[in-house]
């Protein structure tokens, strides 16, 4: 990517669609791209547990920032609408917004992307808390991602006893068809995921051969890049997104701010 | 859902929550990440009646130290629930 100068023109734009999800369902999602001819790699983003938020709108322009067609699912839609908190209290109280319905809208997001005459058809996925988690879950489930990010996602190892009907199946157990190279950011004072379960699932890795980074903070816990929380660590969350276009870079192709 | 600590009950009575007050059916209690709150975890206690939509509910998001003093809070008050009853006056007189 070319380095931002101040005389480059830049422009963005950034609103709410609709587009076809899991099983055709329509669902809103936020969706933001440089303006310009492209070619453009494309990002598709998992919002957290604590819902489809201000944070979530805010990494989706970011990304539009750096040069990426950037698209983030509501995948709580299903569940209904209200302010951000009250759908996740909504969904935390029905059991967790089900993992298939989260591979078919991520999936479906990203043929979104790789459909739109600006796209250079290249598309990663990044996440981050639960978000994080169904990254890793969805470039195991699907082929349609070229990078992924997991950001500190809890419950990748998931013990059977906290499986549940939305969650039947522990991330981990499909390392095996994970389908593109992963990046890991992780805080060593999380407690879910614990630097153990990071270990755990970093031998799965090296077990079936695929090309992963990981990178595990000193001094920070979950969600790091949160800047409005107490989670927040500046240090850890700077390089962890220097860390992250890089990667991004190297496997969408970045070609900077559609130059 | 992060941590899948969820516990939920039946309840009833009123709610006051931001369109006033409302019939409770139903609180979530779960141990999780607040939405306000400056903690990592919380223990986030949800009335909601969930025929009234998602809007309709009661939140608290409390330090794990604070949900005991509140769990012993409200013990401690209906084990004198019965003691005041039968000390009451009779409302008839």
């Amino acid at each position: 990517m070319h380095p931002y100068t101040t005389d480059m023109y830049e422009g963005m734009l950034a609103e709410t669609i609709m587009l076809p999800g899991h099983d055709g369902d329509i669902i809103n999602a936020y969706y933001a791209r440089p303006l310009g001819p492209g070619p453009f790699p494309g990002v598709v983003l998992i919002h957290h547990m604590p819902g489809w938020d201000e944070l979530y709108r805010e990494f989706t322009r970011k990304f539009a920032h750096h040069g990426y067609l950037a698209i983030s699912p509501n995948i709580y839609f299903r569940f209904g609408h209200a302010s951000p908190d009250d759908m996740s209290a909504k969904v935390r109280g029905s059991g967790g917004v089900p993992d298939v319905s989260v591979v078919g809208d991520i999936d479906a997001s990203a043929r979104f992307l790789k459909s739109l005459p600006l796209s250079n058809r290249k598309v990663g996925v990044f996440g981050t808390c639960s978000g994080g988690r169904q990254a890793f879950l969805v470039a195991c489930r699907t082929k349609s991602f070229d990078a992924a990010v997991n950001c500190w996602g809890g419950n990748v190892v998931q013990p059977k006893e906290k499986l549940t009907p939305a969650q039947p199946v522990a991330p981990i157990d499909y390392t095996k068809d994970l389908s593109c190279p992963l990046l890991g950011l992780f805080g060593e004072e999380d407690k879910n995921p614990t630097p153990e379960s990071v270990s755990q699932l970093e031998e799965e890795l090296k077990k079936y051969g695929k090309t992963y980074e990981f990178h595990m903070y000193p001094g920070a816990g979950h969600g790091f890049f949160y800047y409005p929380s107490v989670a927040y660590r500046p240090e850890a969350a700077v390089d962890g997104w220097k860390k992250m276009f890089t990667f991004f870079e190297k496997y969408l192709e970045t070609h900077g701010r559609g130059s | 859902m992060c941590t899948g600590i969820v516990e939920t009950a039946e309840v009833s009575g009123s709610g006051k929550g931001p369109r006033g007050w409302f019939k409770l059916e139903r609180v979530n209690v779960s141990y999780d990440h607040p939405s306000d709150a400056l903690i990592e975890y919380a223990l986030n206690i949800d009335f909601v009646n969930q025929k009234e939509g998602p809007s309709a509910r009661v939140a608290v998001e409390l330090s794990p130290e604070s949900a005991r003093k509140l769990a012993q809070a409200i013990l401690t008050a209906l084990s004198q629930v019965a003691l005041a009853v039968s000390d009451s006056p009779s409302r008839t007189s």
